[in-house]
């Protein structure tokens, strides 16, 4: 279980100071898929960037499974058995997919092994394992690896940053059946940063994030359809159709 | 092999050639400015030069997946080495040759070696290059490489050039030319690191002379500590060809490093491609990997290490 207390993260720039993470307190339950959602710029990602280590709270205490985890760097979060997929999975010349899984792993995989993690992410094998991780793999390509690396190290939390950002309407697809099955088969604690309501119907609890703060947070059945209706009010496009 | 390797030999054999044991096949042994073994076989001919320090090298059609080992080692301090090595390919032959050279360096003098390679490569013929250059040792005294490369490709030979050098150098200067002919095809791989106050240089021109012919140009290196690099690859189109450079460089700490593409085009349909860039490894990676669990040191090691393979 991880837990939040009074969460803040603060920056100073020419404007002054300005709270990106504002007192948040939130509880990710074990083997539950929580969907974290909201408007652009409203700390969603920064919460991710917290608890994986990446940023430093100015103030307030992260547990994890009853561990203080506050100021412990990345690598020791990773060991704990925390996970992170980055919304722009960064890229490696000379890298290649294998290598990355092996290192995600731990040890050096076999062709078998890998390939089953990239069937279960929706890429062949045969076509991918001596490629480089750089620009020559597109961005859906770079995302499917992304949560394959994730999956290698059976993470006990796994938080992946918008996953849908950046790919096109079939690696989305594939994305989508990718966390059905990881739903459906494991029983770890996913937290999913998202917008799309595709990934939402996957989550047990949803938190909306707005403006550094929890604006709302409950059981699926009890938060989604709200979002739903509060979207199509306020689009505008579906306003002029109407 | 009739020369018995010393321990220190030995040691930079394996670093510059990956073995100790040149085998059966033909070889040549440069061990501290003087021949040591040289061995031809039924399809490799290797004769020392008269007049000129140095080998010839003759690689009959009849060739097929045949190793030839060509190392240098220097153990002494104060070695001034200067070799001229003429290695002819005949047309259809397919040889992989392994150069390098390593240097260990005790002493305060300072310790060189200058090999002047010229590569005839005949026409439809394979060549590997491999060069891996090496030193080590607690001396005081330089270690200096100079290589200069010249590879003449006839109609539709083809030639891969392999080249590394990963440590111990303290002075390098790379000199490179490729003469292309008519549909042939070149391809370097450079990879390089420099750390401390080392320095190394690396001019080469290639000169697209036949229609179809095409080169491909790879650059990778990182420079650590106070060490310079200049890279200076230049590829002239003169026939409907096509050439691509690509220079990447990973800066590291108080390091400098200049990498100056340049392509000229002297025939309408001569399509030549440069890019270069120079950056600081991306924080971004150094998380990914710290992810897995690896220590930021550990991750740049794994950064670094797969960059140059």
């Amino acid at each position: 279980m991880l837990e939040l207390k009074n969460v803040c993260f603060r920056v100073e720039d020419a404007s002054g100071r300005k709270e990106i993470v504002d007192h948040v307190n939130l509880t990710i339950p074990d083997g539950k898929l929580t969907v974290v959602t909201g408007p652009n710029g409203g700390g969603k990602s920064t919460i991710a960037r917290l608890i994986m280590g990446i940023e430093v709270p100015t103030s307030g205490q992260i547990l994890f499974n009853g561990t203080d985890i506050t100021h412990m760097t990345v690598t020791e979060r990773a060991k704990l058995g925390i996970g992170y997929a980055f919304q722009q999975p960064p890229r490696f010349k000379g890298l290649t997919v294998r290598r990355l899984l092996s290192l995600a792993a731990g040890r050096e995989l076999g062709r078998e092994e890998c390939c089953e993690y990239l069937t279960g992410v929706g890429l062949c094998a045969r076509d991918y394992l001596d490629r480089e991780v750089d620009a020559s793999l597109s961005g859906g390509e770079m995302k499917r690896i992304e949560i394959a690396s994730i999956m290698v190290r059976c993470p006990k939390l796994s938080i992946y940053d918008e996953p849908e950002a950046g790919i096109d309407l079939w690696s989305f697809t594939m994305l989508v059946d990718s966390f059905t099955r990881l739903v459906r088969e494991r029983h770890d604690s996913m937290l999913i940063i998202s917008h799309q309501e595709r990934i939402m119907e996957l989550a047990d609890t949803i938190i909306v994030i707005a403006g550094g703060k929890v604006s709302e947070m409950g059981s699926r059945e009890e938060i989604l359809p709200g979002l739903m209706e509060g979207f199509r009010a306020g689009c505008a496009y579906r306003g002029e159709d109407a | 092999m009739d020369y018995q390797l010393k321990e220190a030999e030995k040691q930079l054999l394996l670093a510059v050639a990956d073995t100790d044991d040149l085998g059966k096949g033909a070889y040549s042994l440069r061990a501290n400015g003087a021949g040591a073994a040289i061995h031809s076989n039924d399809v490799v001919t290797i004769q020392k030069k008269e007049g000129q320090p140095g080998i010839t090298v003759r690689v009959s059609s009849a060739a097929k997946g045949e190793k030839v080992y060509i190392p240098v080692v220097i153990t002494q301090s104060g070695v001034d080495d200067l070799v001229y090595n003429d290695i002819y390919i005949e047309d259809g032959a397919e040889v992989e040759i392994i150069a390098g050279c390593g240097i260990h360096n005790d002493g305060e003098h300072e310790s060189r070696h200058d090999g002047i390679h010229t590569f005839y490569i005949g026409k439809h013929a394979k060549l590997t290059y491999v060069e891996k250059h090496y030193g080590q040792g607690d001396g005081v005294g330089g270690r200096v490489l100079n290589p200069t490369t010249v590879l003449h490709l006839d109609e539709g030979a083809e030639c891969t050039l392999d080249s590394t050098q990963i440590k111990g150098v303290d002075s390098t200067k790379r000199k490179t030319d490729a003469y292309l002919g008519k549909d042939s095809k070149l391809i370097v791989l450079e990879k390089l690191m420099t750390h401390g106050e080392q320095k190394a240089y690396s001019d080469m021109d290639v000169f697209l002379k036949g229609e179809g012919a095409v080169a491909r140009i790879v650059s990778r290196s990182v420079a650590r500590d106070a060490s310079v690099q200049v890279f200076h690859p230049r590829a002239l189109g003169h026939s409907a060809c096509k050439a691509h450079i690509q220079c990447d460089s990973i800066i590291m700490d108080g390091a400098q490093v200049s990498s100056i593409p340049e392509i000229g085009a002297y025939h309408v349909d001569a399509q030549i491609v440069h890019e270069a860039a120079i950056g600081r490894i991306n924080n971004d990676q150094l998380i990914k990997l710290m992810s897995f669990g690896l220590t930021e040191e550990e991750a740049e090691a794994v950064i670094v290490d797969t960059f140059l393979q």
